[in-house]
């Protein structure tokens, strides 16, 4: 494999930044001027001096071949991952015009890429050799899933209580009542250790009173929750995949021990949400040869990006596992065998009808499921009211798009690129409308990113 | 089922013990059989989903007849783009080039080799030149037809159907006579505009002609616009037509007309104003040399106010000097040559004046010389750059003389510039730098960059001279990038040198560099495909 075969674009690399301020950094630095000794190597690594406001340059070394994301290091004191200096290097050399030649890794670089290969080598033979799990006694481990069980139990029961005392009031009430109800519910479950439940909970206070039609929400959230609640209670009676869906849904962890599947998975899409605890960075794949579509979770404390980033339009071939659970998408990113490269991969895509008999049909299997990752074939924005639909372009059906989708800037570039005209969409379609996340003209042309 | 679901809601809403559920018991277990049916029913719906009826669809975007961007180019274009202003927080610039500020040229690079914005690109560019006014006209143009497709859709953008001639309805063709008269007569002012714009950018006299079918109907504002927009391709023809408007009902017309009329040298107008002003100015040979005298008039009759002489003079200055200088300013330059004695306009130029009327007389000259482009009369007035009152506040201010080297061809102007600043450096350089043509010539960059080196070695701060670097950064050639890689390191300080300026100094020029090394390949991907092979 040509590891200097494709250079990324410079969306691609932007799109690793961790927030906007350092996007436009890593734009300023994206120029010959303050780089010096710049250079990139066949094995994957790119290396150059950036000269800052101090007398010695920094040194900022990138590891695009890695096989778990590009890895960065840089001698400056920036706490943002990747520094704008990563960046600014990344974009240097991605755009191609000699500042960044073919060369010899200098020492301080090809120490830190070999140390890093070297530990992979390492971390992989030791995981093909079936090291036992390092926490100990199994008996132990074994025990204390059971008391975490049963502190679960606890606070399911606990929480059909509640439900039950609010219906029997009625929901007019939790109006008046407030957030601090839920609030104190939430607490409970995360000190029962269900984090799924803790997080459905302070959903559900945040419902009464949140516009038209709070009432019609709050009942099927409760309804939604009493369901998990049943599901949780009553598991030693479900199917093993529903029983699976179950457990990950109320919090408990699992490991992703679906079998590897090598593929060339397409990054279709990367966006971020964050609350006042965690950044939550979700994104999609589609495995060109399997026809799955593949969702890749990563974390970052509040107000901090995520560490796996992803270019959105190039593909990787890796290795992706899959994690339990009947209708499940989640998966996680294993081996990866070369850099991120282009190709013209474009999932298969479907009627707005079949999209939404799609998610209907996923219900079965995890009826908690918010939206399924679908792609649609030659539909059209048309604007309705306020809002806008995707409609067919070769039927009368549409599907409107979510209320978060119609706030966001890539509405209007899916607009702009459709021009009234026929595109591809990919994006999440659920009970709430569609949400558009990447889009291809017509004809050719690559994936136009949308969040 | 049907209304089962509402029923819930009911029931769900005031509480079981007020309303039992349908089709469950009263009683304890009433609130469990409700979240129950509930969560059947919500699911039932969620898994029942069908797409909605569409909604009208949208006329499809004009097609955008110009070719795709080259990719390296879309790449460069979206890094411009995310360099929005704003967030800087007013610190200090540092070694990177600002983006923001040459995605000007960048657009007038991409229009002028005639290529299509891609789709995706447009809503930034729409922002873009919403947020700022002086790219708006070129970033609207590079848009294209689909941009003005887009701007209708979000008010935000309305700005850019007004700022577009003809909101972006496509103008009748010079052929389409019968169209162009119907929008002639029942379009609104700004399409109109637009019509007589581009029909007199062609056909001068067609739009004349166009412009006199309603004339006499038009309501004075109007008629000052449309009088305005003659002033592309003003030719001796448009003679009878603004002869006819120096007796319009509104004095603004009137004004314009005769200024419009003064700048054709061949004029019964430019004629009249010439008797009127040669009778005010005359060489007296009795002195020991040759001087100018004038004689200003003592009145301003009927026939000089139709002719656009405005009367009243503005408080402050003298009734009599106003009048002068309107005639002076309106009168044919080649007027003075016969009159003064056959000098050429430098020796004019040369001539002692009497009694402090020589700023008032130069000025008028000045304002006479850019409103007729006379460039000899120009280059007169200017003087040599390099002559020591040309730096101080001679008689022609810096505003006039920017004014004054319009007139010049590109290359006379950038020698003229660059021989004022190799004489009196940057100080006073920046309007004149103005003026001069993009990229600048290499005589005039040699210079700034000489100049430049000179204000360093002088130990002041760089952010004295910030808006010519600015300038610099801008309008420099980027080939002269290689010549200033000696600038690039920090000088050794002269004692008397403020501290640290020459790390500034260093750091300013590595802006310089790198802002040039930016834009050539700007230019390199734009021109990358133009010969496809």
């Amino acid at each position: 494999m040509n590891q200097q075969g494709v250079r990324w674009t410079a969306d691609q690399v932007l799109a690793l930044a961790p927030d906007a301020a350092s996007r436009k950094a890593g734009s300023k630095l994206g120029a010959a001027g303050p780089w010096s000794e710049a250079g990139s190597s066949d094995e994957g690594t790119v290396w150059g001096l950036c000269k800052g406001s101090g007398s010695k340059p920094y040194q900022t070394v990138v590891d695009i071949a890695d096989a778990s994301g590009p890895a960065y290091k840089c001698s400056c004191p920036s706490r943002k991952f990747p520094c704008k200096h990563a960046l600014g290097l990344l974009l240097l050399w991605s755009s191609g015009d000699g500042a960044v030649p073919r060369g010899q890794a200098p020492d301080w670089a090809e120490q830190w890429a070999a140390g890093r290969r070297r530990r992979a080598e390492g971390k992989r033979t030791g995981t093909a050799a079936g090291s036992p799990s390092g926490s100990g006694d199994p008996e132990a481990a074994r025990r204390r899933a059971e008391r975490r069980a049963e502190r679960i139990t606890a606070g399911a029961t606990e929480l059909e209580q509640r439900l039950t005392d609010l219906l029997r009031g009625g929901l007019a009430g939790a109006e008046q009542a407030g957030y601090g109800l839920w609030e104190e519910a939430a607490a409970r479950m995360v000190d029962a250790q269900a984090s799924g439940l803790a997080a459905r909970v302070r959903e559900l206070g945040a419902l009464p009173g949140s516009g038209p039609g709070w009432p019609v929400r709050l009942l099927e959230e409760c309804a939604l929750l009493h369901l998990l609640d049943q599901g949780w209670l009553h598991r030693a009676g479900l199917p093993d995949g529903l029983a699976a869906t179950v457990r990950s849904r109320v919090g408990l962890p699992a490991s992703a021990d679906g079998p590897p599947i090598r593929d060339r998975w397409l990054v279709l899409a990367q966006y971020d949400t964050a609350d006042t605890r965690l950044t939550t960075r979700r994104i999609w794949l589609y495995g060109a040869d399997s026809d799955r579509t593949a969702l890749l979770l990563s974390y970052g404390a509040a107000g901090r990006a995520p560490e796996l980033a992803l270019p959105v339009g190039l593909a990787l071939d890796a290795e992706v596992s899959s994690y339990p659970g009947a209708g499940q998408h989640r998966a996680v990113l294993g081996e990866r065998f070369a850099p991120p490269a282009q190709a013209a991969i474009r999932p298969p895509g479907v009627t707005t009808s079949q999209a939404a008999a799609r998610y209907g049909e996923a219900l079965r299997d995890d009826p908690w499921l918010e939206s399924v990752p679908v792609t649609l074939d030659r539909v059209v924005p048309v604007p309705d009211g306020d809002s806008w639909q995707l409609a067919d372009a070769d039927t009368d059906s549409a599907l409107p798009l979510t209320p978060a989708a119609r706030a966001r800037p890539g509405l209007w570039r899916l607009v702009a690129l459709s021009g009234g005209s026929p595109v591809k969409v990919f994006g999440e379609c659920g009970h709430r409308g569609f949400t558009p996340l990447a889009a291809w003209p017509e004809t050719h042309g690559e994936a136009i990113p949308l969040c | 089922m049907p209304g089962g679901w509402e029923e819930l809601v009911t029931s769900a809403l005031l509480g079981t013990e007020r309303r039992t559920p349908p089709g469950c018991e009263p009683g304890p277990n009433a609130p469990v059989a409700l979240l129950d049916a509930a969560a059947l029913e919500t699911v039932r719906r969620r898994a029942g989903l069908r797409p909605a009826q569409a909604a009208e669809r949208l006329e499809p975007a004009p097609r955008d007849p110009r070719p795709p961007l080259p990719s390296a180019a879309a790449r460069r274009l979206t890094m411009l783009l995310t360099d929005r202003p704003g967030s800087a927080g007013g610190s200090r610039r540092g070694t990177a080039p600002d983006l923001m500020e040459l995605l000007p040229q960048w657009l007038a690079m991409a229009n002028a080799s005639g290529f299509a914005a891609p789709a995706e690109a447009l809503p930034a560019l729409l922002d873009a030149a919403r947020g700022r006014t002086d790219l708006r006209a070129a970033a609207l143009a590079f848009a294209g037809p689909r941009a003005l497709w887009l701007a209708r859709l979000n008010p935000e953008w309305r700005f850019a159907l007004r700022s577009t001639p003809g909101g972006g309805t496509t103008l009748p063709s010079p052929e389409e006579s019968v169209k162009t008269h119907r929008l002639w007569q029942e379009g609104l002012f700004a399409e109109r505009v637009a019509l007589l714009s581009s029909i007199r950018s062609r056909e001068p006299a067609a739009a004349r002609e166009l412009l006199a079918t309603t004339w006499a109907t038009e309501r004075a504002e109007d008629r000052l616009m449309f009088l305005d927009s003659l002033r592309t391709g003003l030719g001796p023809g448009d003679e009878p037509f603004l002869e006819a408007a120096l007796a319009d009902r509104s004095r603004n017309v009137r004004a314009t007309a005769a200024e419009l009329l003064s700048a054709l040298p061949g004029s019964a107008l430019a004629a009249r104003m010439a008797v009127r002003a040669s009778a005010c100015v005359a060489v007296d040979h009795t002195r020991d040399r040759p001087t100018i005298v004038v004689e200003a008039p003592h009145e301003c009759d009927a026939d000089m106010e139709r002719d656009g002489v405005v009367p009243k003079a503005p408080t402050g200055r003298g009734e009599r000097s106003w009048w002068l200088g309107q005639l002076v300013e309106a009168a044919p330059l080649g007027t003075w040559g016969p009159r003064l004695g056959g000098r050429t306009p430098a020796e004019i130029v040369e001539l002692p004046v009497a009694d402090d009327w020589q700023s008032e007389l130069h000025a008028a000259w000045c304002r006479a010389a850019v409103r007729q482009r006379n460039a000899e009369w120009a280059r007169a007035l200017l003087g040599a750059p390099t002559a020591p009152e040309a730096g101080g506040p001679g008689a022609v201010s810096l505003a006039e003389r920017a004014k004054l080297l319009g007139t010049l061809d590109a290359a006379e102007r950038a020698g003229w510039v660059a021989g004022f600043i190799a004489t009196h450096g940057l100080s006073e350089a920046f309007q004149l730098l103005g003026v001069c043509a993009v990229p600048w010539s290499e005589p005039l960059g040699r210079a700034v960059v000489d100049a430049l080196e000179i204000a360093r070695d002088a130990g002041s701060y760089p952010w004295s001279f910030s808006g010519v670097m600015g300038l610099a950064e801008r309008c420099l050639d980027p080939s002269e990038a290689d010549r200033l890689n000696g600038l690039l390191a920090i000088p050794d300080e002269p004692e008397d040198a403020s501290p640290g300026a020459g790390g500034y100094w260093a750091e300013a020029f590595q802006r310089l560099v790198t802002t040039l090394r930016l834009r050539a390949a700007m230019a390199d991907e734009l021109n990358a495909t133009q010969n496809p092979t």
